[in-house]
């Protein structure tokens, strides 16, 4: 019976295409918009992310995310660094400070200073140059995405020149040495990245009494990182959180506090209305098209059982092309938009919960088509 | 005894309740012999397609007794009811029901599958009966490129393909012109009717009465008249 299911599904062309867009429009829909939150998510700690090596995160207990910062006194690492387990700790500066390009215009970057002696937080890969080319006069490491899109030099003809090694620029009036580029995770803002060290950072930022953003702590081998963290907010009155903790800290700040879960929920669950109304409406208009001859199937001894059987064979052959479609669609988009400024990520987990979502649709319109089945009477065979 | 496949005692059937209740059937007594073709007769309204119907197992009666080759559809399950039709009831329809996005060999071996044969063991059988209804040459036409006359030949092929017992025709000339109806009725009669095999026709069409055994009158709910084919027509 399965093949006179399929031959039946398929010989309605229109309805079939009908279904099948619909269920692909819902699919690409909640699984485009949903990679693209999760894309923009994952850009709120971006800085997190290429920053792995510290096990534990030190700072004001006021801090809610990664780029709110509330800096602390220079003196508070060596508190941080005297308490018990702790290997190692070294301050770091994160701010964002206006460099000025060659033709004048000026550009907001996310500047990072790691400390001086060990450099510990550096870019997690460097395409160009060294980390340790930063101890050099005025160095700096600038983002591979930047140097050819925000911070490239812009000729008079309007032509982009990237920036390169040896190039200079200033930052907050202060002349800066371009010594390396790196590959870093593009931030929420998507501006420049720059890397420097901690005692030219502050140099680079505006005079202020407390500079230090945070500290990064390793712990001595076999610590407990949790009772650390409790250990170093007992002793210093800080927060101290590890990576997976300021992590989720930083997305449940943007998910409390920004419009951006509600936007992009708003419009999966668009996604999800428009399978159910489209993809449902059509395919409970295929069963009632076809209901008399469901009903000549039942009279000729089809039980109710074999007639369930084709609906829901049908339902998954039109759920999985549409759900194949939409999410090969999705995936293709992303794949384009790889190198631009839209964020796109599309894990496993997504897909399960896209194919999750149109496995609903289809059931809500075989659940449908079945009650209509089910209450047939093979009597109806017998009225013209 | 043996040779009644089937057979009506009182057979009761009502639509509605209350003032709008509408009695089909008032107490119907029928029997059908195997090897013959009943003809049921009468005006619209006097209850021929309930009572092919309820013969058929596809609608329940309220009261009395209905036995198709011993078979009594009351005390079934759904489930086995089923079964019962898709081995021994053959269906040929006004409107053909042919399944317009399957060939005429797929339409035609659609009972087999039901009763759970292979695929290719069903469509075989399926286009050895095409043959032996003269539609060999379009086992593979779809129903929209079939006449009339061809569809309801095919519809013929698909009610004998699984060799049921009782096959039940409802006005299977109705939607064809006269002489397409009369080959149809010429088919029927040579290749269908068999000693192991009962007929029941409903039909308006006096022009097919020479082809019936016996024809049974019915009118308001009743059969009011049983009589040979010819007699019929003399009267």
């Amino acid at each position: 019976m399965n093949f006179i299911a399929l031959k039946m599904l398929i010989g309605d062309r229109a309805k079939y295409l009908g279904i099948i867009m619909g269920l692909t429009f819902a699919s690409l829909l909640i699984t485009q918009q949903s990679a693209i939150f999760l894309g923009l998510m994952t850009r709120t700690f971006a800085f997190l992310t290429d920053t792995g090596y510290p096990d534990i995160w030190v700072m004001d207990p006021k801090v809610q995310y990664t780029d709110d910062l509330k800096p602390l006194k220079e003196t508070e690492f060596l508190r941080v660094r005297g308490v018990e387990g702790v290997a190692w700790a070294v301050p770091m500066y994160k701010g964002l400070l206006k460099a000025r390009l060659p033709n004048g215009t000026f550009q907001t970057c996310n500047v990072i200073g790691l400390d001086d002696e060990t450099l510990i937080g550096g870019p997690p890969q460097m395409i160009q140059g060294q980390l340790s080319d930063l101890r050099r006069s005025d160095a700096i490491i600038v983002d591979s995405f930047s140097i050819m899109d925000k911070l490239a030099k812009v000729m008079p003809d309007g032509k982009r020149v990237p920036l390169k090694i040896g190039d200079t620029m200033e930052l907050n009036d202060h002349r800066a040495v371009v010594v390396g580029i790196c590959k870093a995770t593009r931030p929420f803002q998507s501006q420049p990245v720059i890397y420097t060290t901690y005692s030219r950072a502050t140099i680079f930022a505006p005079r202020e009494r407390k500079l230090m953003s945070f500290v990064l702590v390793k712990a001595k081998p076999g610590m407990d990182i949790n009772t650390m963290c409790n250990r170093i907010q007992a002793t210093t009155g800080l927060a101290a959180y590890t990576w997976n903790e300021f992590k989720i800290l930083t997305v449940r700040y943007f998910m409390k506090y920004t419009g951006i879960p509600v936007n992009f929920g708003v419009t999966v669950i668009l996604g999800f209305i428009v399978g159910v109304a489209i993809a449902g409406q059509t395919f409970y208009n295929f069963t009632q098209d076809n209901l008399r001859y469901f009903g000549t199937l039942k009279a000729m001894g089809a039980s109710d059982g074999m007639l369930l059987r084709m609906i829901l064979l049908q339902a998954a052959m039109v759920g999985s092309i549409g759900y194949g479609i939409g999410v090969g669609a999705a995936s293709v988009f992303g794949t384009l938009s790889g190198n631009t400024e839209l964020s796109f990520r599309l894990p496993w987990q997504l897909l399960a919960a896209s194919a999750t979502a149109v496995t609903l649709i289809c059931a809500a319109s075989a659940a449908l088509s079945m009650w209509k089945v089910v209450r047939l009477e093979p009597a109806i065979v017998f009225k013209s | 005894m043996n040779n009644i496949a089937v057979r009506c005692k009182g057979v009761t059937k009502s639509y509605g309740v209350g003032e709008t209740q509408v009695r089909a059937l008032r107490g119907v007594d029928l029997e059908i012999k195997t090897g013959e073709m009943m003809m049921l007769v009468g005006p619209s309204g006097s209850g021929k397609t309930t009572l092919i119907s309820i013969i058929a197992g596809v609608l329940e009666r309220d009261e009395g007794e209905c036995l198709v080759f011993g078979h009594d559809y009351k005390h079934v399950s759904h489930w086995e009811k089923a079964r019962f039709r898709g081995q021994n009831i053959g269906f040929v329809f006004q409107l053909f029901n042919l399944i317009p996005t399957l060939s005429a060999a797929e339409n035609v071996a659609a009972p087999l599958l039901i009763n759970g044969l292979k695929r290719s063991d069903a469509l075989e059988s399926a286009r050895d009966i095409l043959n032996r209804v003269g539609m060999g040459d379009r086992t593979y036409s779809l129903p929209r490129e079939l006449s009339g006359g061809q569809q309801q030949r095919v519809a013929i092929a698909r009610a004998m393909v699984h060799s049921p017992k009782l096959i039940v025709c409802d006005e299977p000339t109705s939607a064809l012109d006269h002489e397409t109806g009369h080959k149809v009725m010429e088919l029927l009669h040579e290749v269908v009717v068999g000693v192991e095999r009962a007929l029941i026709v409903v039909t308006h069409d006096s022009r097919i009465f020479e082809f019936a055994n016996r024809i049974a009158r019915m009118d308001d709910g009743h059969i009011i008249s049983v009589s040979d084919s010819r007699d019929f027509r003399l009267s």
